[in-house]
């Protein structure tokens, strides 16, 4: 039976971006790390499956395959070790959905792409029922430097379990946005101010909250960014970002890192998720087809001045109610957010409620959320 | 050597139950049968590849298997869910999953119109009975609810999306029982609709069975729309020669008259046997059948209490009387009184039935 490998290039998350840069400028890593990769799987035919909105990259890997092709490094008896391999790209067709790996095996094999039940995994059904892996294209090209410098090595590099490094894609109110590859021991303060990443946010603002995973992972406000609840300062690592789980930690998630300064709104920045999770829904299931087009509504509402005190628990009612009870996670990216925005901005919803027409007037929540923190009794 | 078949011990809400592997917990739960088995609004025992989409047969695992003993993370499908040897789960002892199952009935009538007072599916609705068991009083929804237009899919059936609940069973009937994929998904999320590929009727002999796979309203027949209440018809099982399918199949009757043609269905509302469209929809005499007898509906639906036992045909019958016309076949009798408690069986009462004969019998 063929087995496959397929390297997952759809990256949709909203805030994420680190792929493309791979793909974009160091393509050659990726598809020498889908050479080892297959090689160890016995792989022979494997499938770059990329974002349909990344029009121009398409173009740059097939060159890239074409380049590899020419120097015996793909087709067939690569380098004379009998080993044949081709690497196909496909597009997708603009969905977030088709990043989830069973929707993408789904769409890959021509169909609508709805995410499978599972079990069966992939591993164990996965492309045309073969046993098939889906990796990250960031996951791939590490492979790289695994191999290169031998695992224990390269396992050197960083703190406790994050090891090795990470790309984090930064964005939002920060004066230098881009794609970082960190080695997971610089401290969360350090990566957002330091002028050799982030370089600190513009126009002397201060930092209100960030979002440090990617859309779907809790977003934190500023004193629980930089400081754990144990009062340890937060590391850009797997382990401290998840520090206090989602009572007072966040995630890791995608590495799309999404800060927000002081003016802005988390009502809005909650509410424009909301619609994002509910545009992108596949519909296949009760909770999220029906609770993401809910909770936007909801969201909507507040954030447009028509809010009663009462919406605030039906969100965190709604959100209660798909978690965990859907298909694939997307109910779950769906319902975290707005979870951790009611967690912690509780009382920005509320003055949304109770200043229907500033709410409408202005377009950014209470300030008293940045750092330094607590601000006593900020102006509302 | 014949395989020795080892067993998987599972307990539903404490009750014991030995499967064969591979089964799943909705049907484990079958088997023992009573108020522990979860509602299944997507699941299908005869459609391949149906269920998990719905939601309102999640369950807990408490505890995973004989070997591995740690309960699952996260409530499960139990219609997708097989068991495992020594598994252990909780469905109505499990205040979490009511909870679940609450909001999944809510999200599922969201956007549902409420039409029952004019739909043709009221009385055997699945979406009826599970609201009316698991549903909250009102909404809580305050939105335009979504709509859309009604199509005709062919002469004999009508789609009414706006009552549909996407729990994919027509699409698995029309993928797997007639030979071309016509029918299927347009659309994504909130704004997905079911769809005969840009509207082509599906001309096909089975296609009749999407408004029996149905659990709400969405797929009718149009030959017995708007033309009578289920629950004013009498069901009865008959049969005739058939040479595309079983030919056996329940007719919803009045008096002489076959108001419609259905498949049999089970007590999960699954049917026994699909029926091809000639029967359905083109054999509405009597006389093209035979009549077995009464069909016992054994759901909870409005259908199931139209209770009655033997159906006569009167021999003599004054012709006067009855305005010149033939007798029927059915006229309607019911032999055990619904209406007047304690039951009472008619036939045993001699003469014309008089309130003593209940007084009597409560005392
Ligand atoms: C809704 C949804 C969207 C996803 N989108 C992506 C994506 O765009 N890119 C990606 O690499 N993984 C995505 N994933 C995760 C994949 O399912 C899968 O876990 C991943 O490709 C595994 O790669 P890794 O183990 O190398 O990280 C998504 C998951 C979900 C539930
Ligand atoms: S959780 Fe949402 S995206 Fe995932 S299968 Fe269900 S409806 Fe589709
Ligand atoms: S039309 Fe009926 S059978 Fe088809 S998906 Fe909708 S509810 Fe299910
Ligand atoms: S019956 Fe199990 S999810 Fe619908």
């Amino acid at each position: 039976m063929p087995r496959y490998l397929v390297c997952n290039a759809d990256e949709t998350e909203p805030g994420t971006f680190k792929d493309r840069y791979l793909m974009e400028f160091l393509p050659h890593l990726l598809i020498e790390g889908l050479l080892i990769a297959s090689y160890a799987l016995g792989s022979h035919s494997t499938y770059i499956y990329i974002r349909g909105e990344y029009a121009w990259i398409p173009d740059i890997l097939e060159e890239a395959i074409a380049e590899a092709k020419q120097n015996g490094w793909l087709g067939k008896n690569i380098q004379g070790t009998g080993f044949d391999l081709e690497i196909y790209v496909q597009r997708g067709g603009g969905a977030y959905i088709c990043g989830e790996e069973t929707a993408l095996i789904e769409s890959l094999e021509g169909k609508r792409g709805n995410p499978r039940i599972k079990p069966p995994f992939p591993a164990v059904k996965g492309l045309w029922q073969c046993p098939t892996v889906v990796n990250n294209v960031e996951t791939l090209a590490a492979v790289v430097p695994i191999i290169n410098i031998g695992g224990e090595e390269y396992a050197k590099i960083g703190i406790g379990k994050s090891t090795g490094t990470k790309l984090i894609s930064a964005c939002g109110n920060i004066k230098k946005p881009g794609v970082y590859e960190i080695d997971m021991t610089i401290s969360v303060e350090e990566f957002i101010y330091s002028d050799e990443y982030c370089g600190g946010i513009p126009k002397g603002r201060r930092l209100k909250a960030c979002i440090p995973g990617g859309s779907s992972v809790p977003i934190l406000p500023a004193n629980l960014l930089l400081k754990t609840a144990k009062g340890e300062a937060r590391m850009m690592t797997y382990e401290s970002l998840n520090d206090g789980g989602f009572a007072t930690g966040s995630m890791m998630g995608s590495g799309g890192f999404v800060v927000l300064d002081e003016d802005q709104c988390v009502v809005r920045n909650t509410y424009t998720l909301a619609r994002f999770y509910h545009h992108e829904s596949c519909g296949q299931c009760s909770p999220c087809r029906e609770g993401t087009g809910w909770m936007k509504r909801v969201l909507h509402n507040i954030e447009y001045g028509k809010g009663k005190m009462s919406d605030i628990d039906l969100l965190w009612d709604i959100q209660r109610k798909i978690e965990g009870n859907t298909i694939c996670p997307l109910g779950d990216a769906a319902a975290w957010p707005v979870a951790a925005a009611i967690r912690h901005f509780r009382d920005e919803f509320e003055w949304h409620v109770k200043n229907p027409n500033a709410a409408q007037q202005r377009n950014f929540g209470i300030a008293h959320y940045a750092d330094p923190l607590p601000v006593a009794a900020a102006a509302v | 050597m014949a395989e020795e078949k080892k067993l998987f011990k599972v307990k539903i809400d404490n009750i014991s139950v030995e499967v064969e592997p591979g089964t799943t917990i909705l049907n484990a739960a079958r088997q023992i049968g009573g108020d522990i088995v979860p509602p299944a609004m997507c699941y299908y025992s005869k459609l391949e590849g149906s269920g998990g989409k719905c939601r309102t047969c999640l369950v807990k695992v408490t505890k995973g298997s004989e070997a591995d003993p740690r309960p699952m993370p996260k409530l499960v499908a139990s219609c997708r869910t097989t068991v495992m040897d020594g598994m252990e789960v909780a469905n109505i002892t499990s205040p979490e999953v009511q909870d679940a199952r609450k909001g999944v009935v809510e999200f599922l009538l969201l956007n549902h119109p409420l039409d029952c007072p004019i739909c043709d599916q009221a009385g055997e609705c699945h979406l009826q009975d599970l609201g009316y068991e698991h549903g909250a009083d009102g909404t809580r929804y305050e939105f335009k609810r979504r709509t859309f237009d009604q199509i005709d899919i062919g002469d004999n059936i009508k789609l009414h999306m706006t009552r549909c609940i996407l729990c994919y069973r027509c699409v698995y009937t029309a993928d797997q029982l007639t030979n071309r994929r016509e029918h299927g998904i347009l659309g994504r999320g909130e704004h997905s609709e079911i769809s005969t590929y840009i509207h082509k009727a599906l001309d096909n002999e089975f296609i009749g069975n999407v408004i029996d796979v149905c659990p709400v309203g969405a797929l009718t027949d149009r030959t017995f729309r708007f033309k009578n209440r289920v629950w004013f018809l009498k069901p009865v099982d008959a049969h005739r020669n058939c040479d595309k399918c079983c030919g056996k199949t329940v007719l919803w009757m009045r008096g002489d008259e076959i108001f419609r043609v259905t498949a049999r269905k089970d007590k999960y509302g699954e049917v026994e046997d699909f029926i091809c469209d000639t029967c359905r929809f083109d054999t509405k005499e009597t006389s093209a059948w035979t009549i077995e007898g009464p069909r016992k509906i054994d759901r909870h639906s409005v259908i199931s209490q139209g209770h009655y036992v033997g159906t006569v045909k009167p021999k003599d019958t004054i012709v006067e009387v009855m305005d010149g016309r033939q007798p029927r076949l059915l006229m309607d009798i019911h032999s055990i009184s619904q209406v007047n408690r304690p039951e009472i069986d008619l036939s045993k009462i001699d003469g014309p039935a008089h309130s003593d004969d209940f007084n009597n019998a409560k005392s």
